[in-house]
């Protein structure tokens, strides 16, 4: 390819205008109606540009979890899903509660070369809900490390959270929780529900969510802080959240791909690909996430990509690991239960998956407009193919809910700081020698 | 029909055709050659991943009343962390020619999952999975009605037949799995018990709920089914101790006397005599109990028959 740049022709924004973009180096040179002919031309046509997607909530497992997946792979996964973007949480081993492995894995997503990987800080030591992690020292690392959480686990103590909470100020950092009173979810295994009754499988009832997050808004309004609810999953979540926000508290919500299309009638099969936590809800709770997403209720949809190896997903239930991957269908999940039903449209659709998630973690790099002299970061999504989703994957592991499901929409090219990490459809062959 | 996993899978028909085998069987069992050759040449595991004597006696007696070979296997907790996986080990017999699991394990579904899975082409009968599903109890405990009520056993279901389970369903297998059968042979089923034990979903699974037993047993009942409470729940808060258990919820020596003499009393066993169940109540005439037991044989006969011989015969 010719070092003096591509220029992308009969783009379409989510505005719904038409234009080109030229990209030099790593950053947008031009936006408008010429075509400079020098430049290599990619036609577009059809397809819509998009600032590169931004994901809150990410599982590399990287450090000591290599097995399912790894900062490459998921990094490969993420590209192919539009990403440009990701937050890796930090339930990894050993846990990034420290400035040293929040920047081993910031350097290593820079080795890898697909996405930022911008790293979340544990909130408390080793995850155990107890001391605080090295939070000051992880947001004044390498990594710059902005937002926190315990993800997987709640931080359950009302008074470490609202410690959190206050110390994180100092620097505008957020808490990521994971709602879940511990108590109320002892050996939950799905949603708490008559279908859970019914097979038999211990309830996760929605106030075990919701109490936590009434809890944690008071928190947050009274310290005068900044709280993320992860993964809401409930039409409870979301009154509570609708209310904090009417009253000013500075909360931020986000959904899951999953939460918007799944629902707790796939674990009648007792196949584990189903099981999740928080787990999957009611349609009555899968209608009322899709309204908050359109009523600006819920800010962001992120993935929460939960790799786990074939072994940790072929057995019983019980025995079984929570979590579904998720990073290259997120893209496609949204637009089918949001454009296609005419709740949100792509400007909407921008902000949930880039704009406010770079926001929420204060990136100024990423979810940038896409004019000229921001950071290439562009995906350009094909709206109208329709296919069904097979098994094949970027990620080290399959346990994929979708396959087998028709979706709408894909990802053709993205584009990080100017470089083509997906073209035509196909993850790039990258090296790492290009300092990324 | 290749598996027989829950009582909720069954139709009508076919739960009629189970039961009526098993009273073919009820005829061997009472011949002084309790045996036939149905199943001869053929092998079948007992599966168990949690304590059990009794059902796995009465498979074992079963399959072999059948002249099956019977291998037993037993394992105390099972993951993939400690020990061999379920897989690996439904794997392994498979690898042996097994024709048949019955499965009894800790977690609800695995039997499901064995059955769906690739692990094995075996035919997968459910002896109890979790707080799930407990099939055969549930048709013991049918056909024990069917047998002990007047007038039933020429129109074989039992439409009109009024009966009440009493006690912890939400952890009870033989609860879902009784509610599930008696409803498909067109039984009135209610339910009683503490809220917490009996909560509010529970409603959406039977015709009607009690959260006190003198009130439900004043509603008039053919048959009273007592469950097990565990000693657990009262740890758990679910209850707050064994003592109010058995004042509010136990079938004491007072509440039975002033039952209609015809109501049926039954159990699905192991008992505990004084928490639960008086042991008036248990060895009184209208007990149910010890023929339950009985019946237990004919029926995982009448399974086992209908699965390995009917079904494969059929192919």
């Amino acid at each position: 390819m010719k070092q003096q740049g591509t220029i992308f022709t009969n783009v379409q924004l989510s505005d719904g205008s038409k234009t080109n973009i030229a990209v030099t180096g790593e950053l947008i040179s031009y936006v408008g109606d010429e075509i400079d002919s020098s430049l290599n031309v990619v036609d577009c046509s059809g397809l819509i540009a998009l600032s590169g997607f931004v994901d809150l909530h990410t599982h590399l497992r990287e450090p000591g979890f290599e097995q399912s997946e790894t900062i490459l792979t998921g990094s490969r996964a993420a590209a192919k899903g539009g990403f440009t973007c990701v937050h890796p949480m930090a339930n990894t081993n050993p846990v990034a509660d420290n400035s040293a492995v929040v920047e081993q894995v910031y350097a290593l997503g820079q080795t890898a070369g697909y996405v930022q990987v911008q790293p979340i800080g544990a909130v408390t030591v080793n995850l155990e809900g107890k001391n605080l992690a090295d939070l000051g020292k992880m947001n004044a690392s390498a990594a710059k490390v902005t937002l926190f959480s315990d993800d997987g686990k709640c931080v359950s103590d009302s008074l470490v959270m609202r410690r959190a909470l206050e110390y994180i100020k100092a620097f505008d950092g957020v808490i990521a929780q994971h709602a879940q009173d511990p108590l109320l979810t002892v050996n939950a295994q799905m949603n708490g529900s008559a279908l859970s009754l019914k097979l038999g499988l211990t309830g996760w009832p929605a106030v075990a969510e919701e109490a936590i997050i009434a809890r944690d808004v008071l928190l947050t309004e009274e310290v005068g802080s900044r709280l993320h609810v992860c993964h809401v999953s409930t039409k409870g979540s979301v009154e509570i959240i609708r209310w904090a926000k009417s009253r000013g508290i500075n909360v931020t919500a986000e959904v899951t791909p999953h939460h918007l299309i799944l629902t707790e009638d796939l674990v009648s099969s007792y196949n584990p690909i189903y099981k999740v936590n928080p787990p999957l809800r009611t349609q009555e709770d899968v209608v009322a996430l899709r309204q908050a997403v359109a009523d600006g209720t819920i800010d962001i949809v992120a993935t929460d990509h939960a790799p786990h190896t074939a072994d940790n997903k072929d057995c019983e239930w019980g025995e079984a690991a929570f979590g579904m991957i998720g990073l290259e269908t997120a893209a496609a999940i949204m637009k089918t239960t949001l454009i296609d039903t005419g709740l949100i449209d792509w400007v909407k659709f921008e902000e949930l998956l880039s704009t406010k998630p770079a926001s929420i973690s204060r990136l100024t790099n990423q979810g940038q407009k896409l004019e000229q002299g921001s950071f290439a970061n562009i995906v350009f999504f094909d709206p109208k193919t329709e296919y069904v989703v097979d098994s094949i994957s970027e990620s080290k592991s399959s346990n994929n809910p979708y396959v087998g499901m028709k979706l709408s929409g894909s990802v053709v090219h993205t584009l990080y700081r100017g470089m083509f990490t997906v073209r035509d459809s196909e993850v790039q062959e990258i090296g790492n020698s290009d300092g990324h | 029909m290749k598996h027989l996993l829950s009582a909720g899978d069954l139709s009508l028909t076919e739960t009629l055709e189970l039961l009526n085998l098993s009273l073919e069987m009820q005829d061997v069992n009472s011949r002084d050659v309790k045996k036939l050759p149905a199943l001869n040449g053929r092998t079948v595991a007992n599966l168990f991943f949690e304590d059990s004597t009794r059902t796995r006696f009465s498979f074992e007696i079963a399959a072999k009343r059948l002249s099956a070979d019977v291998v037993n296997f037993t394992a105390k907790g099972s993951s993939v962390s400690k020990g061999e996986s379920l897989k690996d080990t439904v794997l392994t017999l498979e690898a042996m020619g097994i024709e048949a699991l019955i499965v009894r394990h800790h977690h609800s579904g695995a039997a499901n999952t064995i059955a769906q899975a690739d692990w094995s082409r075996a035919t997968v009968i459910n002896a109890g999975d979790g707080t799930h599903q407990h099939p055969t109890q549930a048709l013991t405990d049918a056909l024990t009605i069917r047998q002990s009520i007047k007038g039933i056993r020429d129109t074989g279901d039992l439409s009109g037949v009024r009966v009440l389970i009493v006690g912890d369903i939400l952890h009870s297998r033989v609860a879902r799995s009784n509610i599930d059968l008696l409803k498909t042979l067109g039984a009135y089923v209610a339910l009683a018990g503490p809220s917490t034990l009996v909560t509010s979903a529970a409603l959406e699974l039977a015709d009607t709920v009690y959260h006190n037993l003198d009130d439900a047993l004043n509603a008039g009942f053919d048959v009273v089914m007592m469950l097990r409470m565990q000693m657990e729940r009262m740890s758990s808060s679910f209850v707050p101790n064994a003592i109010e258990y058995s004042t509010l919820w136990g079938l004491s020596a007072e509440r039975f006397s002033r039952l209609d003499s015809s109501t049926l009393i039954m159990h699905p066993g192991p008992m505990n005599r004084g928490l639960e169940i008086s042991s008036e109540a248990a060895d009184s005439s209208q007990s149910l109990i010890v023929a339950q037991v009985a019946n237990g044989v004919a029926v995982r006969m009448g399974v086992l028959y209908k699965l390995l011989a009917q079904e494969s015969s059929a192919k």
